[in-house]
């Protein structure tokens, strides 16, 4: 409490000259705070009009007392306490601001991690009236990691310092930061009107440059990555395919419909999760691969064993055949889950994301897609060039006849592989439900470009599949942001038309006598 | 292409097998209302529900006696979120069906390909949506918001201290007339306000684009440059890809608030709400407003959507369009027992003036010329609970500038509807 009584005057006037009611109704509760307790503070708060609640929060910021720092985490929660059902409406501005004044009094901590977070929350949010606090915090830190986001937070601030030679420092700190927000900072000091020193003018523009230079760095990192996750994703949706279209050659459009149905699948395991074992929530997607797998492959199976092996060797029914599947499919989940799209919330541990650099964070959802997919890609693999199966499938594959003869069961062969490259598009629904929308027409959108990626890379080949899906995905990023998705998804289209026409085997062509 | 064309083809057939079927026996003693809505594709997210408010409010009119003593009887056709496809309907409705007035559409491409069928059959057609405007057709009329009852209010709260004070603005839409449109307006407006061209980035994605990366990446490099907000314009389903992408990059409503057009509490329902909050959301009407007329609308709607076992039943909401949508057939209704006749001639006339109270808590009139209502504004946050929080209203409704004065040689244009406009 003690905190307050020297302090008092200083906070309103640089704040609220302007409104000098509003100043003495804010004055008149900060006089009444250290007579309360605690409990008054969300009382004081609850009572307030929005812009005192906002010069409110200001002040704490600006003057944290450790006691209240329950109450702020409350607040942040949407509650007044522990035990206080009152309901507490914040807009954006407010939010923010509690942010700030949050972190203000986290910096009183005894939790180290806990400081870290403040300091680097306070280096986007800390307003001029808390250098004062800042300056005392910086000076009595004993972590160094602690001490440095301090000195970054507080450096941002000190550029308007009225003293040259602290601007001068704060500059050569910032240069040292990736931080985007440095870049406008450092910028408008290179203004002669902003900035009259000279001396910090030129070790502004030393900062910007590296300043820059570690932004372009995040930058091009952060386009690979999303040219990765993008190509992981295509990868998914067209790996199945690769096998019932590239190793069985059945035109299968109904293939996007595996994909929803391991979507949809994943949507059902998370409701039965949810609903029997509510402990076991956060791990639904494991729960959802195995299942998604048998019900897609299931379903490939029976359609393989029912339509499909009627029309082997007669492309034009089977693209027919397996057209009117999809839309029996659309419909049939449209009867049964509605036409709306259905909510697949991601867990915990897929939401947010890994900050790289100050500029990049990369998304959990994306690293573990792209780490399933090569997984989901090696599985395949070993399956087909490590087992029995898949010594028959390859057999099957180049030339059914002399298969048949040295004694492989060609039809069981053949259901097996069409469950196969079923189930895994339904292990690739289970990851598209995690980034993207699920509903009926969750596979119309992705047939086009698993196709794509299947005769871009050779049909016929797995390896031609991942440099395909991976190649799209990246030529894909690098052309957005020079000319925009709609462009860029045109131009990629008449780029492979182009490929095509120039080299209609696709990436890889299989080598050898291929029977068609 | 050619499986496109294939599936209108199927889609046609099977609908007008379906038609001959069911609706050929009905006697002459009811009065026949079209309904348009996409039932699937990327729009039936915000559509279908327009279809069951509408059915909704047909059986509520009808259980209180129906319209001049005639009931009122639906006839529901999909047009799938396919444009041409919605000009074919739509006629199919008019000249086979015979319908007194159709209540359809959600995008403005869709409302653009309907309207020279309207014209031609002098139809009627009642478009419940918020729309860029530049539109003004004697056999239209709006029952959603023009751009100075949305979008123009939005942006000013963006502007002010309460709504954070954004210095630039990062205008993201799908790639279709009302986004381009509405873009167009709101950077004169912006102009007019002084904020220059390097602070206003536009940028449009296909419809059904789900992959939001790069341009998540590159708000946030944007919002580097200063206080930013964006203004979304993205329609349809493309809208839960983008959220989940700005939530999982970090990017929150506190640092970067998106203020949508076109996403409601129906959208939010196919989303985990919890990292939007505080998003922005700009409409005439929220769920959670509080006045008796609304409690009635949404206890209404949440029991006829259990009665009729609707998907997702048990977690019923109400939306803008929605709402429009019940004023719209109310007034409809209203203006058919005035003129005492279905003639659209007649009735067009009876609309001018007509008024309604409305679940937003205010009395709507129908404008005497412009053939649009007079709305309040409101801007809602994002609750975690996919309900939004009114954070600004004004105080009366207010009336529809279809020709924004942000759009050079409107100022020239007649404050009335006429044909081709």
């Amino acid at each position: 409490m003690n905190l307050w009584e020297p302090a008092l005057p200083a906070i309103g006037p640089n704040e609220h000259h302007k409104d000098p009611a509003m100043l003495k109704a804010l004055l008149a509760l900060l006089l009444l705070l250290p007579l309360a307790a605690q409990a008054g503070d969300a009382d004081f708060f609850i009572a307030a009009k929005p812009n005192e609640q906002a010069s409110l929060l200001q002040a704490w910021a600006a003057q944290p007392d450790p006691a209240r720092l329950a109450l702020l985490s409350a607040m942040q929660q949407g509650r007044l306490g522990a035990d206080d059902t009152r309901k507490l409406r914040l807009n954006n501005r407010l939010r923010g601001l509690l942010d700030n004044a949050l972190a203000s009094h986290q910096l009183l901590s005894d939790d180290a991690t806990l400081r870290l977070a403040a300091a680097r929350q306070l280096q986007k949010s800390a307003q001029p009236a808390q250098v004062a606090f800042l300056d005392r915090r910086f000076a009595g830190e004993p972590d160094a990691a602690v001490h440095a986001a301090l000195g970054l937070a507080l450096a941002n601030l000190q550029l308007a310092d009225s003293n040259p030679a602290v601007r001068l420092a704060a500059v050569r700190l910032l240069g040292e930061t990736g931080d985007p927000m440095a870049r406008t900072r450092l910028e408008t000091l290179l203004d002669p009107a902003v900035e009259t020193d000279a001396g910090v003018r030129t070790a502004a523009e030393t900062s910007l440059a590296q300043v820059k230079r570690k932004l372009l760095i995040g930058e091009l990192l952060g386009q690979a990555f999303s040219g990765l996750s993008l190509g992981s994703i295509l990868l998914l949706a067209a790996l199945g395919l690769a096998i019932t279209f590239g190793l069985l050659g059945v035109i299968n459009m109904a293939h996007g419909e595996m994909l929803m149905l391991g979507a949809y699948t994943t949507y059902v395991v998370q409701v039965l999760v949810q609903r029997y074992a509510p402990g076991a929530l956060e791990f639904y997607p494991l729960l959802a691969l195995p299942a998604a797998f048998a019900v897609s492959a299931g379903v490939g199976m029976l359609l393989e064993r029912t339509v499909i092996r009627h029309l082997y060797g007669r492309p034009l029914e089977t693209l027919l055949a397996t057209w009117g599947i999809s839309l029996i499919l659309i419909q049939a989940i449209r009867l049964i889950f509605g036409a709306q799209n259905v909510e697949v919330a991601n867990p915990g541990w897929l939401s947010g994301g890994l900050q790289v650099l100050p500029n990049l964070v990369l998304p959990y959802s994306r690293i573990v897609i792209i780490g399933f997919a090569l997984c989901v890609v090696l599985l395949t693999w070993l399956l087909l060039n490590r087992t029995r199966l898949g010594l028959n499938v390859r057999a099957v594959t180049q030339n059914r006849n002399m298969a048949a003869c040295c004694g492989v069961p060609t039809g069981r062969v053949d259901m097996l592989a069409f469950g196969l490259g079923s189930g895994i598009a339904g292990l690739g629904g289970v990851a598209l439900s995690q980034i993207g929308n699920v509903g009926p027409d969750l596979g119309q959108s992705y047939i086009i470009d698993s196709f794509l990626v299947v005769v871009l890379g050779g049909v016929g080949q797995l390896a031609g599949s991942l440099w395909a899906a991976f190649g799209l995905g990246i030529a894909n990023k690098l052309l957005e942001p020079q000319i925009g998705a709609v462009l860029g998804k045109i131009l990629i289209l008449a780029l492979i038309i182009l490929f095509i026409q120039k080299r209609p085997q696709g990436l890889f062509a299989l080598k050898g006598r291929v029977i068609d | 292409m050619k499986r496109r064309s294939l599936i209108k083809a199927f889609t046609l057939s099977a609908s007008i097998a379906a038609m001959g079927l069911s609706w050929s026996i009905q006697a002459a003693e009811t009065i026949k209302v079209g309904i348009l809505h996409s039932l699937s594709g990327t729009m039936a997210i915000s559509e279908t529900s327009l279809k069951d408010m509408a059915l909704m409010t047909i059986e509520q009119i009808n259980a209180k006696g129906g319209v001049n003593g005639k009931m009122l009887e639906a006839v529901v056709v999909d047009p799938a979120s396919n444009w041409p496809l919605f000009a074919e309907k739509s006629r199919q409705l008019l000249t086979q069906d015979k319908v007194a007035v159709v209540f359809g559409c959600w995008t403005s491409v869709s409302r653009k390909s309907v309207l020279p069928v309207f014209e031609e059959l002098n139809g009627l057609l009642f478009y419940p949506v918020q729309y860029e405007g530049e539109e003004m057709s004697p056999n239209v009329f709006y029952t959603g918001a023009a751009p100075n009852q949305q979008a123009i209010p939005a942006v000013e709260y963006l502007m002010s201290e309460e709504g954070g004070a954004a210095k630039r603005y990062f205008l993201l839409g799908t790639d279709y007339v009302y986004p381009r449109t509405t873009n167009k307006i709101l950077r004169a407006f912006l102009h007019s306000k002084g904020v220059a061209d390097k602070d206003i980035e536009e940028v449009y994605t296909p419809f059904g684009h789900s992959d939001y990366q790069t341009i998540v990446a590159n708000i946030k490099k944007f919002s580097a440059g200063g206080k930013t907000a964006v203004i979304s314009t993205v329609n349809g389903d493309s809208n839960v890809p983008f959220y989940k992408e700005l939530a999982n990059q970090g990017l929150k409503a506190t640092d970067v608030p998106v203020v949508a057009f076109s996403v409601g509490e129906e959208e939010l329902r196919g989303i985990d709400a919890k990292p939007l909050v505080g998003h922005l959301a700009a409409w005439n009407y929220f769920e959670s407003v509080e006045n008796p007329v609304n409690t009635q609308f949404v206890s209404d709607w949440k029991a006829y959507a259990k009665a009729k076992n609707l998907p997702g039943a048990d977690k019923a909401v109400t939306n803008d369009p929605m709402e429009a949508t019940y004023v719209g057939i109310h007034m409809w209704a209203q203006a058919v027992e005035k003129a005492k006749s279905t003639d659209v001639d007649k009735v067009r006339e009876a609309l001018a003036g007509q008024s309604f109270k409305a679940p937003s808590g205010f009395t709507l009139t129908m404008d005497k010329t412009n053939h649009h209502l007079h709305k309040p504004v409101m801007i809602g946050e994002i609750q975690d609970d996919g309900q939004f929080n009114v954070v600004w209203e004004t105080e009366s409704p207010v009336r529809a500038q279809p020709w924004s004065p942000f759009i050079p040689g409107n100022d020239k244009r007649p404050d009335y509807a006429v044909k081709g406009n």
